[in-house]
This record gives C-alpha cells, sequence and structure tokens, in this order.
C-alpha cells in the first residue's frame, strides 16, 4: 500500500514530469496563458495517461516485443481521439482555446514515456495508480505554470482579478512562457537539493 | 504572392518552435553545438516535406472520401511513424553520406510534435497540396533558423559564469524566451 501512495505522489514534486524531468515541453509552453487553460490541458492528458497505462498493463503479454511501440502509439490515438471528440462535445470552449494541442497529446513524450517505461513491466492496478500520479503532477504543473503567467500578465488567477491596474503583457505572449518555465524549474531544483 | 506571405509568416512571425511551441523537445534537448542543430535542422526538413505530402494524400483521398475524418489523428501519426521508418531505410541503402548525417536524429522525429502539428494546421488551414508543401518547407526552415540561433547562443552560454541553480535547462529556457522577444519584432510585417 506504501508503495502504491508514493507512485501516486512522486509525480508532483520529486519526479513532476514537466519541472523534473523536462517531458513535455510543448503544450506547457503553448497552452497555459491562464490557469484554466493549464488545468484542462493537464487533466485531459492525465485521463490519456491513465487509460492508456490501463490499456496497455491489461494487453502487454500479447504484444510481441518487436511492434510494441507502434501498438502503443495506436492504443495512445485512439484515446486521445476520444479525449478530443469529448471535448469538442462538451466543453467546446477550452476546446477552442487549446487547438492544436489537442491531437498533438499523442507526441506528448510523458504518455508514451510512462507506457514504455512503466505500464508494459508492471501489473494493471499500479500502472494506473501511475498514470494517475504522473497525469496529475503534469495537471499540477500546468495549473501553477498558468496561474503565474496569468497573475504576472492580466493580474488574475483563475479570471479572478487580484492585482489592480496594468499587468506584464509579455508573460501571456510566447516570451514569458519560456521564462516563467526557466525560473519554475531553477526553483525546483532548488526544492529537491535542500530535501 | 501568396507563397510569399506563406513563408515569411512561417519563417519568422508565426516561427514554429519561438511562437507557437511546437518541437520545443528538440530545441531544448539537441541544441548544444550548432553542428547537430544543423543536423536535426536538415532531417527535420525531409521529413516534415514528405509527411505533408502524404498525410495530405491521405486525408483528400481516403479519410474525406470515407466521411472518417475523425481518424485523423491517428492515422497521421501512423503514417509518420512509419514514413520514418522508411525514410531511414531507403536513406541507409542509398545514401550513406546523408545517412551518416541526419541517421541519429530519425527516430527522435516521430515523436517530434512539430511534424505532426505541420500535418494537422496545413489540413486546418485549407491548404492546396503546393502551399502545404512550402508551407511544411518554411516551417522547417523555420526550425532550423531558431535551432541554430539558439545553439550558437548556447556555445557562448556555457563559458559564463551562471548562478549554480540556473545552470542547464532554466537559464537554456530564460535564453529562449528573450529569443521570442526578439522575434516578437516581427508581428505585422504581414
Amino acid at each position: 500500500m506504501n508503495k502504491n501512495l508514493q507512485n501516486l505522489t512522486k509525480g508532483f514534486i520529486r519526479e513532476n514530469p514537466v519541472f523534473a524531468q523536462l517531458l513535455g515541453l510543448c503544450p506547457t509552453l503553448g497552452v497555459t496563458t491562464s490557469a484554466i487553460n493549464g488545468m484542462g490541458m493537464g487533466l485531459a492528458t492525465a485521463f490519456v495517461l491513465v487509460m492508456s497505462n490501463l490499456a496497455i498493463s491489461s494487453v502487454k503479454s500479447f504484444i510481441p516485443d518487436k511492434v510494441r511501440i507502434p501498438a502503443f502509439i495506436v492504443i495512445i490515438a485512439s484515446f486521445v481521439t476520444v479525449v478530443e471528440l469529448v471535448m469538442q462535445g462538451f466543453v467546446p470552449a477550452l476546446f477552442e482555446q487549446l487547438g492544436l494541442f489537442i491531437p498533438l497529446i499523442v507526441v506528448n513524450c510523458i504518455v508514451l514515456g510512462r507506457a514504455e517505461a512503466f505500464a508494459s513491466k508492471n501489473t494493471v492496478f499500479s500502472s494506473v495508480i501511475d498514470g494517475l500520479g504522473m497525469g496529475l503532477g503534469f495537471t499540477f504543473a500546468l495549473t501553477i505554470l498558468g496561474s503565474v503567467r496569468e497573475l504576472l500578465g492580466s493580474g488574475a488567477i483563475f479570471s479572478l482579478k487580484l492585482i489592480e491596474g496594468d499587468a506584464m503583457l509579455v508573460f501571456v505572449l510566447a516570451p514569458g512562457a519560456f521564462i516563467a518555465l526557466g525560473y519554475l524549474i531553477a526553483l525546483t531544483n532548488k526544492l529537491n537539493k535542500t530535501k | 504572392m501568396e507563397y510569399i506571405i506563406i513563408i515569411i509568416s512561417a519563417i519568422f512571425v508565426n516561427n514554429i518552435v519561438l511562437a507557437q511551441f511546437l518541437g520545443i523537445c528538440p530545441f531544448v534537448g539537441v541544441s548544444n553545438k550548432i553542428s547537430t542543430a544543423v543536423g536535426m535542422g536538415g532531417a527535420v526538413l525531409f521529413v516534415m516535406t514528405l509527411a505533408t505530402i502524404v498525410t495530405w494524400m491521405i486525408q483528400t483521398y481516403v479519410l474525406m472520401p470515407l466521411g472518417i475524418q475523425f481518424l485523423q489523428t491517428i492515422a497521421f501519426i501512423l503514417v509518420i511513424a512509419a514514413l520514418v521508418q522508411m525514410v531511414e531505410i531507403i536513406l541507409k541503402k542509398v545514401s550513406p553520406a546523408l545517412y551518416g548525417a541526419l541517421g541519429v536524429f530519425l527516430p527522435l522525429i516521430t515523436t517530434n510534435c512539430a511534424v505532426l502539428g505541420v500535418a494537422i494546421l496545413t489540413i486546418q488551414k485549407d491548404f492546396s497540396l503546393m502551399e502545404g508543401v512550402v508551407f511544411a518547407i518554411s516551417n522547417a526552415l523555420g526550425f532550423a533558423l531558431a535551432m541554430v540561433i539558439f545553439a550558437g547562443i548556447r556555445e557562448h552560454l556555457e563559458l559564463m559564469e551562471v548562478p549554480p541553480g540556473m545552470r542547464g535547462v532554466p537559464i537554456a529556457l530564460v535564453t529562449a524566451g528573450i529569443l521570442a522577444l526578439a522575434f516578437m519584432g516581427f508581428t505585422g510585417i504581414v
């Protein structure tokens, strides 16, 4: 039980997919113009992670070793298509905002990375826990980055106005994404070192 | 004229890396030296152009007539993965010299979101095949340009005194931010 808890929590700081492992940087930078966008993207990816880990760990013994990567990609792409259609149907506004980055979950290295490194070697239950932990860690990272950028760029978090007056618009634009992420990674390095 | 607008917009104004955030992984990962940056840029140029042609044809002649556009994501990623494998095998046989230069980068390209991204964008923007090819080539050139500039800066950065916590990726990202700021200067020219 203790090990499962560890699998669940390791994704937050110590093995955080974005801040510590530097995976999935494209959506991380691309969609975090606001906290809500970051969170939506994170949850969509988390869903794909959990479902693909579940599917891959259940069928792993039937897949020949040589074709496992293409097989994984097909499984992942199927769940991405599911997410795409569901989001288009139920949250069209968010879908519009995230745009291209939803289909691009397929090539997000986190998903294939967990499939290859964890789900293809472990039991179904622990794979689901691992997917959930990594997915929530990714959501956490995107929400934090989104909040920082939204706060600095427009003085609000989750559209809740905290600072009145002019803000630094550059943080909502492309350059701000790189700069904010750079400092957040430096902060994580610092935190990991002191622990 | 339309082609010139596509070219300028893809290389400078909406640079694929610095404005659209596609292909960040290789941008951060293999940009330590100018020579590897050029190699990666060449490999992306090659695969992106081919992939856009093939996926455009799949979309127009297979997915649309059958009315199964929702399979776009699955079909495209499979096509790209197969294409990369095929390019690798053919290059190895036909041109060992080119393979030697691009070989190590080819497997990395399957998971380069820039390739899939450009293929999907070409469909979304309703480009004709010719426009799609120009769009793909200019995006790849934009990618190569950003990679090479960034690698040049990073080569100098290695000699600098950087605070311990900022060493490596953090300072690289902040540098990329400043580079993106410079590219924002192109906004509005098309």
